[in-house]
């Protein structure tokens, strides 16, 4: 039997509700369609029972719907969202965009562009209905490329780690181009190859990606996977059996950097150390102050705090965090603003790999 | 096109809180002595954003890493402080979709 979406249509104007309502019922999904004119009401009717889809009008008496946006989001993630508004200020935009909302629209006044809004609608219903698994998954890239080749797939593999991100391009199972930083073609593809660690997703193929590999991925992947262990191989030869090697032991010796403190998220103690006398009040005073700043970020529905960069007459510091791990980074008094946060984007690097 | 008019006849009902322009100072209670931003941005988150820059101060002179200046990222507002023997100068600065810094 066919499941049909459940959509919830957050706006304060009834009028807007029925037209909306109207609307909507006419998606080839035939989803479900539910009405709140409020978001204390909206939240209780999420509470009560699944949706798929929330549509939140912005401007609302109480509880505005950035508040109700944030608030999902955390709540419940798995509902996707979508930001509804006459309001032609980009402010909103990118507000709304950097609390996670799905899809931001002008709210439709012509016959073209309400055809557009449904679309998108009905995209954004069926995405998760597509055919195949989904799932967490833990393989080696070249794991992932070999699948991706093998079936003979076209595709788009954004690959991040940390602050880098490459692309490769795959066309009907085979490699056909590369980029990363200011690589292109092999050399950007090596490089690919050689993160230790890091993210994945799949984009739509591009079949018009000018083609700058022209080798066979079996090829590319072996004499890629020999380079590397040969560059590996080399620096082992190289290794000081004294040098420090962990990751904090490397960001240490970055330049301009005075001190490191990583902590885990939610432990009051610090993971690790380097170049401070008392850790322990300084990841005390660093969490304080991420998590205050956080607080204020929620007030002020800015999204979700990126970082806090202070200068000092002693040192500079920058407060950050990577994943789980928080990091209170001192630097050299001579650091900019600017030299700090392409720093910051380096440690980064090194931790996650 | 009666049905396509609704879409704009909304009546402006409510206010949505917009990210303000502008700077203001405090002194080291808190109090704002003097500012540039609207009147229409509440006074209360005013305070809150003083007392947070006030305290992220006095708790780095504690934790013996004295800070002048302070900036705090957001994706769409950035905000800078600068420290005034105790009390602060504070700039508000939403980021538009094209602003990285």
């Amino acid at each position: 039997m066919a499941t049909h979406h459940k959509i919830l249509l957050l706006d304060d104007d009834p009028d807007l509700l029925e037209t909306f309502q109207l609307l909507l019922s006419r998606l080839p999904s035939e989803p479900e369609i539910h009405t709140a004119n409020n978001g204390p009401r909206a939240m209780a009717m999420m509470e009560s029972e699944p949706y798929r889809l929330l549509i939140c009008d912005l401007k609302m008496p109480k509880m505005d719907g950035l508040q109700v946006l944030q608030i999902v989001r955390r709540k419940h993630p798995q509902i996707r969202t979508v930001a509804l508004t006459s309001l032609l200020d980009e402010q909103y935009r990118s507000r709304a965009y950097s609390l996670g909302v799905d899809l931001f629209w002008h709210k439709p006044n012509s016959e073209q562009e309400i055809k557009m809004f449904l679309e998108c609608l009905e995209s954004l219903l069926g995405r998760e209905d597509e055919s195949g698994f989904r799932g967490v998954q833990s393989k080696s890239l070249v794991d992932i490329i070999q699948l991706e080749c093998i079936s003979q797939s076209s595709a788009v593999l954004r690959i991040t780690n940390g602050p880098l991100t490459g692309k490769i391009w795959i066309q009907e199972g085979e490699i056909i181009a590369s980029e990363t930083e200011d690589l292109h073609g092999e050399p950007a593809f090596a490089k690919i190859l050689s993160w230790k660690a890091g993210g994945f997703e799949q984009l739509p193929a591009d079949p018009t990606r000018e083609r700058t590999i022209f080798k066979s991925y079996n090829g590319l992947l072996l004499e890629t996977a020999q380079a590397i262990d040969e560059a590996m191989g080399g620096i082992k030869e190289e290794i000081d059996p004294e040098a420090p090697t962990s990751p904090i032991s490397q960001i240490s010796q970055i330049e301009g950097i005075e001190f490191v403190l990583a902590m885990k998220e939610g432990e009051k103690k610090h993971e690790v150390a380097r170049g401070l006398e008392n850790p322990d009040r300084m990841a005390a005073w660093a969490k304080q102050g991420l998590s205050r700043f956080r607080e204020l970020g929620d007030r002020l529905h800015a999204g979700p705090l990126e970082r806090i960069e202070g200068m000092g007459p002693q040192r500079n510091v920058t407060l950050s965090a990577q994943g789980e791990t928080e990091f209170c980074l001192g630097w050299k008094t001579r650091m900019s603003a600017e030299q700090m946060r392409e720093m910051t984007k380096k440690v980064f690097a090194l931790w996650v790999s | 096109m009666g049905l396509l008019n609704l879409f704009s006849s909304k009546p402006p009902a409510a206010s949505l809180l917009r990210l303000p322009t502008g700077s203001f100072t405090v002194d080291r209670e808190g109090a704002v002595l003097v500012g540039t931003l609207p009147s229409s941005f509440p006074e209360k988150l005013v305070h809150e954003i003083a007392d947070a820059v006030l305290c992220a101060f006095r708790e780095a002179e504690e934790a013996q890493m004295p800070l002048s200046e302070i900036t705090i990222h957001y994706p769409s507002l950035r905000i800078s402080a600068r420290e005034m023997r105790g009390g602060a100068i504070i700039y508000l600065s939403p980021k538009s979709p094209s602003t990285t810094k």
